[in-house]
Order: structure tokens, then sequence, then C-alpha cells
């Protein structure tokens, strides 16, 4: 069997209503997963940026690129090498406080994590994280004990570093 | 820049894409593109459903080359035209079809016949558009033909708002159309020509399987050339049936489920196979893993996205399918002279000849394969044929050979029922010197029957050949061969009367009983050039063979 593993691909697309269904759909049709997908404007006005994070093998991203490009209004699609980006997505947990040593406890993982607390009610905190997918997924481990009441996540966003760039030319 | 409307935009955007006919039926969304191609001189076709409407302008683009148009009104209108966009989206057929929309203020409040179709039609089209602005239709229309017509074809939607329609704006008619995201390919790269030419020389038994991309890109001159430089035999899928003469040595007929013995037995032996404009749809390949599993496979194609969808090869090429074997072709003149006989060529030659003999039959009932050549023998070369779905084209494709490109259409990919009537309509408004001949079963012909009504009112006559055998003959012949004969819900009984059904319409209708009076009445239904349906009754027992079940190997083909 062919490996399957998470895959980072990067989209700019056409900045205009109804893209994001037109590739939503795409994945929908042809049974691939969207593992997480940010959208957002890049520093090009009318052209945004989809991070898309698959799971699938060799063939299936081969595909889902293959697929991506087929769409009219998807203009450069590139697959992120996972060595040589920065990917990052943030989360927020709402988590319960039932006692002031487990608020203690929270402030300590928080810091550690370099996750700051940005809300603090009576019952409840809220933590502001950011990092890769691995970190916050070991930060909401160490949260799950006192109860998760409510959690936020962003899905991945990526850059490659350095001059290596998913840019249209102008 | 001139001030005009949007309908009045649209029809002059159209004739400046040299349409001159449009299929459609018109509604409350789109009256007032309709008020203006009143008298604006392109023919309008008025359709008895929506359907036919699309399928005609399928039919059409599939019989001259040009892009087929139907236009619809919202709601009900437009979903009408699912069906026939979805065909036209799986064979690869370039039509542009129009939908009226309601006004854009009553969008998204579940106005009265309103359909989303831009969303509907999302998964069935290349490309859609819903036009926002009056003075972004001329850009819309012109970017739509671009985007239908080129690379891959398809079908190509474009959403008006009734108050698009009606709206005044500067209109500004531009030559060029950029679309940054869209930049079909169509040379092939020349290290993979060489490469590809390398192969074949080296090849002992190269077979070239020629799917609708030789078609659509008007390939069958260059494929020719190839198969005659090699003395390579040709098979084709379905869609790839007529461009290559089926009366020629090399040529194999169709491969696959239904497929020709040759040509299921040849390809299998193939050391080396070129496939061009194909996609190795499952019902060409069989089950997929015992597909020529020994063969190296060259797979050119001009969609990037076919190249290992479905199966592996060795040599992928990503170009336009005439541009891709001229290459290989003027590749190979320059090494090897026109082969002469090889042991290979010797092997086809008597595997085609051991399987001539023509049809046995001294039953005195009408069998389909004899009816199929004998159509053969009455029509013209230049005739053009379309089937229905079914017993009825999986018989046309084995027993009728096509000599020409664009003189058999048939619904390959989406298998659409009630698709060959309307588009025989439409390959006749496309070429209406020659004759157009529909083959029908009874239970794909009931599905868009309706529509002899616009053959007779549009004076666009066709002959409709019914092989009737009272049942969903396909759907039957599985029941008998796999579900132990139960026949649940495919008895049709004989009902309508084929005859009376003709004559309602205005059109003549003839029942035959006999092989000679099948020939007398297709050559009196050409000549009298007068819309007819000829009720041919057949056997409802009667199997089409050869046949390769579900998931078996082209190897394990059934023949009787």
């Amino acid at each position: 069997m062919a490996k399957e593993e998470s895959h980072i691909i990067a989209a700019i697309v056409e900045h205009k209503p109804g893209v994001l269904y037109s590739v939503a759909n795409m994945f929908r049709r042809r049974g691939f997963n969207i593992e997480s997908i940010t959208v957002g404007p890049t520093e090009q006005g009318d052209l945004a940026r989809m991070t898309i994070t698959v799971n699938g093998d060799e063939k299936v991203i081969e595909q889902v690129i293959k697929q991506l490009n087929k769409l009219i209004d998807v203009v450069k699609v590139s697959r992120l090498d996972p060595a040589s980006i920065v990917s990052r997505e943030m989360a927020l947990v709402k988590v319960h406080t039932s006692d002031a040593r487990a608020r203690s406890d929270i402030i300590n993982y928080a810091n550690i994590f370099r996750a700051r607390v940005v809300d603090v009610s009576p019952e409840t905190m809220m933590v502001e994280i950011t990092g890769d997918s691995d970190k916050i997924n070991a930060f909401l481990d160490l949260m799950k004990p006192f109860g998760v009441r409510e959690m936020a996540r962003t899905g991945i966003t990526a850059l490659s570093r350095g001059k290596k760039s998913v840019k249209i030319e102008e | 820049m001139v001030k005009m409307s949007g309908a009045q935009a649209l029809v002059e955007a159209l004739k400046q894409q040299n349409v001159n006919v449009i299929f459609g039926i018109p509604g409350g969304a789109i009256l007032p593109a309709y008020d203006v191609l009143y008298d604006s001189g392109i023919r309008h076709i008025l359709a008895h459903h929506e359907q036919c409407a699309a399928h005609a302008a399928d039919g059409y683009a599939r019989a001259s080359g040009r892009p087929g148009v139907c236009m619809a009104t919202s709601g009900p209108g437009a979903t009408n035209l699912v069906t026939g966009i979805a065909n036209a989206y799986m064979d690869s057929s370039p039509v542009v079809a129009f939908t009226g929309q309601v006004p854009r203020p009553m969008i998204g409040k579940d106005a009265f016949q309103e359909a989303d179709i831009v969303g509907i039609t999302t998964p069935i089209t290349k490309h859609n558009f819903q036009v926002k602005r009056a003075s972004d239709i001329p850009r819309t229309v012109k970017t739509a033909f671009y985007i239908a017509t080129t690379g891959r074809p398809g079908p190509v939607l474009i959403d008006l708002p009734k108050d698009v329609q009606t709206e005044t704006a500067e209109m500004k008619f531009t030559d060029n159309i950029e679309i940054r995201g869209y930049k079909p390919k169509y040379d092939p790269h020349p290290l993979q020509v060489k490469k590809s030419a390398e192969m074949l020389i080296q090849a002992e038994r190269p077979v070239i399987l020629a799917g609708g991309g030789v078609i659509l890109s008007n390939a069958s001159p260059e494929l020719f050339k190839l198969a005659e430089l090699l003395m390579a035999p040709v098979a084709t899928s379905l869609m790839g049936k007529s461009c290559f003469p089926e009366n020629h040595p090399l040529s194999l007929g169709m491969v696959g489920m239904h497929g020709t013995i040759a040509a299921n037995k040849l390809i299998l032996e193939a050391d080396v196979l070129l496939v061009v404009g194909l996609r190795f749809s499952d019902r060409t390949t069989g089950r997929l893993d015992m597909f020529c599993p020994d063969a190296k496979i060259i797979h050119v194609d001009i969609d990037s996205a076919e190249i290992g969808k479905n199966a592996k090869v060795d040599l992928p090429m990503v170009a336009d399918a005439k541009k891709a074997l001229d290459a290989i072709h003027q590749s190979l003149t320059q090494q090897i002279k026109k082969r002469e006989g090889s042991p290979w060529l010797k092997r086809v030659q008597e595997l085609k000849e051991q399987l001539q003999g023509g049809v046995n039959n001294n039953t005195g009932e009408l069998k389909p394969p004899q009816l199929l050549e004998e159509l053969r023998k009455v029509l013209p070369e230049e005739a053009i044929v379309t089937t229905e779905v079914g017993q009825n084209q999986m018989w046309a494709a084995l027993h009728f050979k096509a000599y020409r490109p664009r003189t058999f259409i048939s619904s390959g990919g989406l298998g659409t029922m009630g698709f060959g009537f309307p588009a025989s309509l439409g390959a006749k408004v496309a070429c209406p010197d020659r004759p157009v001949v529909d083959i029908a079963g009874d239970g794909s012909f009931i599905m868009t029957e309706q529509d002899l009504a616009t053959s007779v009112l549009e004076d666009i006559p066709v002959t409709v050949i019914v092989l009737n055998n009272s049942m969903l003959g396909m759907v039957a012949q599985w029941q008998r061969l796999f579900y132990n004969r139960r026949y649940s819900a495919t008895e049709l009984k004989g009902v309508p009367n084929f005859v009376k059904l003709a004559e309602a319409y205005g059109a003549q209708g003839f029942r035959v009983e006999s092989l000679s009076e099948f020939s007398e009445t297709v050559k009196k239904a050409i000549e009298s050039e007068v819309t007819t349906v000829i009720d041919v009754p057949i056997s409802p027992e009667e199997n089409v063979f050869p046949m390769v079940p579900v998931g078996s190997g082209l190897k394990d083909m059934i023949w009787e």
C-alpha cells in the first residue's frame, strides 16, 4: 500500500465569489478529503490564497493538484515541501476553571507553550495558542483534564522559506 | 463603446461568435433575450423539452465541430438542461448553455422559478458564470466560447438574471481574452515525442487505441498516416468510433465491454500501446489491473489530469492529439520506412478473417447485427448515425461500421437514454445535406420522443430506427445473465404504437417485418426528407455479444 500522509497544498485563486465553492465541490465530488482549508487575501488584491491540507498517498495528491489546476479560477497550485516551510495554526481554547489550582496550572502550561490567556471569567479561561499542529495538539492534550468547554482552530496556513514562493508574476 | 441592453449585447456577442442557430425554450426570466432574438437573424429552434435542446446543441457540436448553443429559462427550464449538460461534460462536447435567472434583488429569496443553476452545474460544466452586470456580457460570452472550445472541450453555462438582460450599459466588445488560470497546452514535449517514437520503433506488436479526443481535435488524417506507417492496428473506444475507417484492414473496431473479438483479443497481445485522447474508462478497459499488464503504454491526452487518473502509464504526453500524432509521425518517418508484412500483421489479418463471415440467421426473425449491416449498405458514407443507449447502441457500435469522423454520435460517458434522437436533430441542423439516422431502442426513444414535434415543426427531417424488443433490453440482458431471468421492471410490452405515435406528430411511421422491407423503408425515408420512425420488431430475448462482465478483464469476454 502506498503511504497515506498529510500534504500541504497552496493554491492561488481568483478572489471572487464562488471559487471556494468550486474548489470544495471538486474535493467532494472526487472523493478527496480536506483536512483543513484556510483562505485569505494575498498581497495581490484580486487574488486569494488557499492553504489546503489533504490526506492521501502520492497518487491522490498528484490528482488533487491536477484537478485543482483544471479549475479555471485556480491560477497556480503548489505542493509545499514540509522541510522548507513555516506552517502555523492558531487555536482558541476555552477551559473550565473550577478552582484556583486549575487556574494557575493553566497559566503555567500556557507560559511553557508560549500561549496567551486572552479572557478570564469566574468559571472559564480562554487561551490563544499559535504554532504547528503538533504543538497545538500537545497543548490541547494538557487542557483536556481541566475540561475543554469550547475550541476553535483555524487550520494550517503556510509559506515557503526563503526566496521560493507561490506567486503570480504581474 | 456602444450603449445597449444586456439582451442586445448578448445577441451581438453571439453573432461575433458566428452563432447562427440556438436550440431552446423561452420562459419568463429569459424573455428579454428572446425578444432581441426574434428579429436577430439567428435561427432559433424551439425544442419541446429543455433536455432535448441541450442534447441537440451537443449533437450539433459533435457533427460540425463547432460549439452548440442552447437556451432555457430559469428554474425548471434550467434544471431540465442538466442531463444534457452532464452528458456534454462526460463526452467533452463544446456546448454553451444560457439560462435566465430571477432578477438580482430576488436571488436567494426562493423566488418563483428560481434555481441555483450555477451551483447545480458546477460539477458538470467546464466552467460557469452568473453575470452580475450587463456590461460584463460581451466579455463573459467571449470567454465562455473560448473555454468551451479550447483545450479539452466541454460545456460552459452562463446564467443571466432578468434585470441584467434589460439593464442598459456602455458595451465594450473586446478582442482579447486573457484568463490567467487557463492556459491549454497543445504542443507535445519534443523529448516525449522522441521517446515514444523509440518505443514504437522497438515494438513488435504495436496497437493504437484511439478515443474521442482524436475526433475532437480532428486528428483522423494524422492517425491514419501514423497507423499506416507503423502498420499498427487501430482499436477505438466508443467515443473514438469513426475516427479511423472501420473498413480499413488495420481497423479492429471498438474495444471494451462490448468490444469486437478482434479488438479485445489483439489489444491484450500488444507489446506497445499508443493510447490517444482516451481516458481509460471502465467500459473501455474492463478490469484495469488485467488491461494490457505487460504492454508499455504511451498515453497522449490534452488534459493532464487524465494522465495517471485511472491507468498507470509508461510514457505520458500532455498534448493535442493532432499535434502529438503528427509529431510522432514526423519523428518516425526520419527513422523508418513504411512497415510491410510482419508476423504481427499476419496475426491481425488472420484473426480478423477468422471472425468474418457475417451473421448466420435462418430463423426468419430480424436480427440486430444483420439490420445494422444492411443499414450500412443503404446509407452513404457521409451519413450521420446517432444512437440511443443500451443494446441498440452496442449493436450499432459493433455492427455498423463508421467510415468518416463525426459520423457516429453516441452518449459514451453518461450513457443517456434519450440522447440519440435530439442529438440527431442537432446533427441534421449542422449538416442539412446529409442523411441523419438515429438508431434507437423502444425504451430510449420514448424518453425524448416529444421532440418529434420539433423535428416536424422546424423541418429537421431525420429517420429513427426503433429496434423494438418491447423491453429495456440491456437491463433485461443483465437480468437474464446475472439475475436469473427475473425481469424486474423491464417489460415495456410493445407500448406505444410507434407508427401511430409518429403520425400523431405529423411524421411518417412504418413497421417492417423483413430485411428487404427494412432496407426499402430506410431508403424511402431518407429520400423523402420527411421525419420518419421505423419500428423494427426484434426478439425480446436478443443479447449483445461479445460481452465482458463487470469486474472481469477483457480476456474473460463471453461470446454467447
